[in-house]
């Protein structure tokens, strides 16, 4: 059964970043933090808490939505997929994401799409991500 | 430079505000790091100026390995230490070492002083001197909040930036003000804060958001998994995320190893209530790492302090280590965690060295109980256990609010020069000792170590160790440990995970990332790093066999009994033989 990421237990991050780390270094073989899907960021300055802007692989993405060139296809279980190649890097998706979990690759010009492969979460070293079953998040939102 | 054949290094002349790059192929015998860092610095130094004149040259550096491998998290800065006058070498992890291999500089060298109060605004493809006149006089919290709004425009800068910040004891030029990076990290030893204050420079923030290609894809992610693994499942890193380092207060108290009211004593009578344990029962809210790391060293304490009457509450919050605890608690016989978290508080919020400051103040203490020094000086009322007193002194240091304390912020070496009380100065070589009065392997290694710090070569573990103690085989041990880390600090490794990267796994892992390199070559390169090092302290006037220390580490039972001063003094003519023999083997 196809798997959605979340971000359960922010409250336990350590902030190292490993999660990015081999989100890069995986699907995009790059050791750089800007080529990760998902991003973990301060709410403000250390002492602040941690959140995780992630993909929420939603039923309904806005991301598709507004692709006008079909580049963004619709994921079973949730969320989307690039093709690539249709991809005219007009950051719409970016601009429409309502969780901010769209990142355009400057390099590529073309958007970073999570694609819930759940690397971020068997990396994580204090359980903070989870893979859970696209039915039982589904049930959960509908 | 990751997946290149040279360092690249940015010149900062903060004066003309001009800067240079280089892409060096010579300093890839340094391998990166404190390599790098000391050739740069020792081709930048001005030995016949001041510690802190505004020609001396601050240079940070990233190792070989930095953030691309779990826990080489470290970045290294060196500088002429306004405390010693010699070699200034210190160590900070956070977001710095992520955030430069970002932005594409494996080393950066500063030098000259800003026309104004400024800060540095460092990214991929800009640097700038900005303004910071309105920040002078801030503390190191205030200043990083400001520098991130200044910043903001960076975008999604949030998580991939640094900041290295330091407070007023910097600018007040106190010589072991510390540089704070990233709210909970330090460059905390020798005084980098003075030395950035006297080049009216305030903070330094870095971002990057530079592609970085890996090379070999498959050898990089498998290396990884390996070294990550043993990171999170083997025990070897186990205790630094559980209670941390404050985890020896206890064993290092029974074992009679705890600098203890000035080095009166080993052992701290309520050692069980600022315990690991005890910090971690009453005031451990959250722990942290530096970026890359998984281990989650960082542990975060808080209480809940009354700042008046009325049921007004406020919440402080510090980062807390065995350090710490020593030179702010034991050290002053304090034995409460509140208060232990309110000292550390304070030498955050102005920008001091935490040990310094303890061990300073601790002699003064003692000075002015035996008449050295009157309350005229102090102002405050110092006596072992006395909290309030030392808040306030802390201030008072930090803002050298009079001639005392501005003697005091030289040193204790240099105050106990013109007060008197040179037996109980715990320092070695200008440097205020570390926690742990363990026996011949913390005090020799201190004194002949490079920044006359525990973490040279770690003499503590050695006489910690199960090993009988033996002139000949300490020396050769720290002589060889000390080179030893010279390699690791090239990486730049946190010195929690050495039991994670033996040789091997350093070779496995450097080789995936385009190194071609043998056991030997690690050793050559340790010792090639050594001897710059010992270059740099000969050129700034060092003799390691003029160490004096101080008659009470030999009056006060270390863990492995008394000491006897002229086995250290053996040792150290032995050592220093040894370290004149590779400073004499001359360039390969």
């Amino acid at each position: 059964m196809p798997k959605i990421l979340r971000s359960k237990e922010m409250n336990k991050c350590l902030g190292c970043f490993t999660c990015m780390n081999v989100c890069a270094a995986i699907n995009r073989k790059n050791h750089s933090l800007v080529k990760s899907a998902i991003r973990v960021r301060t709410t403000g300055g250390m002492s602040s808490d941690f959140i995780a802007v992630v993909c929420l692989g939603c039923l309904e993405p806005a991301c598709m939505e507004v692709c006008p060139s079909h580049a963004l296809e619709r994921r079973q279980g949730g969320g989307v997929v690039l093709v690539s190649e249709k991809c005219i890097g007009c950051r719409l998706c970016e601009q429409n994401c309502i969780m901010g979990a769209v990142i355009f690759d400057e390099e590529t010009q073309k958007p970073i799409i999570c694609h819930h492969c759940g690397a971020c979460s068997r990396y994580c070293p204090h359980d903070c991500l989870q893979m859970m079953e696209a039915e039982e998040v589904l049930a959960y939102v509908k | 430079m990751l997946n290149e054949k040279f360092i690249r290094v940015m010149y900062i002349d903060l004066e003309t505000e001009k800067i240079r790059i280089e892409q060096r192929a010579d300093l890839m015998p340094y391998l990166g790091g404190v390599g790098v860092a000391s050739k740069l610095f020792l081709e930048n130094l001005k030995p016949e100026l001041d510690p802190l004149d505004e020609q001396q040259p601050i240079v940070f550096a990233i190792g070989a390995g930095s953030y691309i491998y779990p826990v080489l998290t470290k970045t290294v800065a060196m500088f002429v230490s306004p405390l010693t006058g010699e070699l200034g070498e210190s160590y900070a992890a956070g977001r710095l070492s992520m955030a430069l291999t970002m932005a594409g500089y494996d080393a950066i060298v500063i030098t000259g002083k800003a026309k104004k109060h400024s800060y540095l605004s460092i990214s991929t493809n800009n640097v700038a001197v900005r303004d910071a006149r309105a920040m002078w006089g801030l503390t190191v919290n205030e200043t990083g909040r400001t520098i991130r709004d200044r910043e903001s425009y960076l975008g999604h800068a949030a998580g991939k930036r640094s900041i290295v910040t330091i407070g007023p004891a910097g600018e007040k030029g106190v010589a072991y003000a510390s540089a704070t990076v990233d709210t909970y990290r330090h460059f905390g030893r020798m005084g980098l804060g003075a030395c950035m204050g006297s080049k009216n420079l305030k903070a330094i923030s870095v971002y990057g958001n530079r592609s970085i290609p890996i090379l070999s894809h498959k050898q990089y992610l498998k290396v990884y998994q390996q070294i990550y693994k043993k990171c999170t499942t083997t025990d070897n890193m186990a205790k630094y995320h559980d209670a941390g380092t404050p985890i020896n207060v206890i064993p290092l108290n029974k074992a009679g190893g705890l600098p203890t009211m000035n080095l009166h004593s080993g052992t701290f009578g309520p050692a069980d209530k600022i315990s690991g344990e005890a910090f971690a029962q009453k005031n451990l809210v959250r722990k942290m790492s530096c970026t890359g790391c998984p281990v989650g060293c960082i542990h975060i304490g808080m209480y809940r302090r009354e700042f008046d009457k009325g049921h007004e509450y406020e919440a402080i919050s510090v980062g807390y280590d065995f350090e710490l605890i020593f030179a702010l608690g034991t050290f002053l016989g304090i034995g409460s965690t509140d208060e232990i978290i309110a000292l550390i508080n304070e030498v955050e919020e102005f920008g001091l060295d935490a040990m310094s400051t303890g061990v300073s103040l601790g002699w003064a203490t003692d000075a002015l109980e035996h008449g050295f020094i009157s309350m005229e000086d102090t102002v405050e009322k110092l006596q072992f256990g006395n909290f309030d007193g030392y808040m306030k002194a802390i201030e008072h240091l930090a803002f050298g609010t009079n001639l005392f304390y501005r003697t005091l912020g030289k040193g204790s070496r240099h105050a106990s020069s013109i007060y008197g009380g040179e037996d109980f100065a715990m320092q070695i070589a200008g440097v205020e000792m570390a926690g742990y009065h363990t026996g011949y392997g913390a005090l020799v290694g201190a004194a002949v170590g490079a920044r006359h710090s525990h973490l040279d070569n770690g003499g503590y573990s050695l006489d910690q160790g199960a090993d009988e103690f033996d002139e000949d085989t300490y020396v050769e041990k720290l002589f060889s440990e000390e080179y030893e880390r010279c390699m690791t600090n090239s990486l730049i490794m946190c010195l929690f995970a050495r039991k994670i990267y033996d040789k091997e796994t350093i070779l496995t892992a450097l080789n995936s990332i385009g190194w071609s390199l043998t056991g030997d070559d690690l050793t050559a390169i340790g010792k090639r790093i050594y001897r710059t090092k010992l270059q740099i302290k000969k050129a700034l006037g060092f003799q390691q066999r003029g160490v004096k220390l101080p008659k009470r580490f030999f009056q006060t039972p270390s863990m492995n009994g008394l000491l006897d001063e002229d086995v250290a003094a053996m040792m150290i003519r032995k050592y220093s033989k040894k370290a004149d023999e590779l400073l004499n083997e001359g360039a390969e």
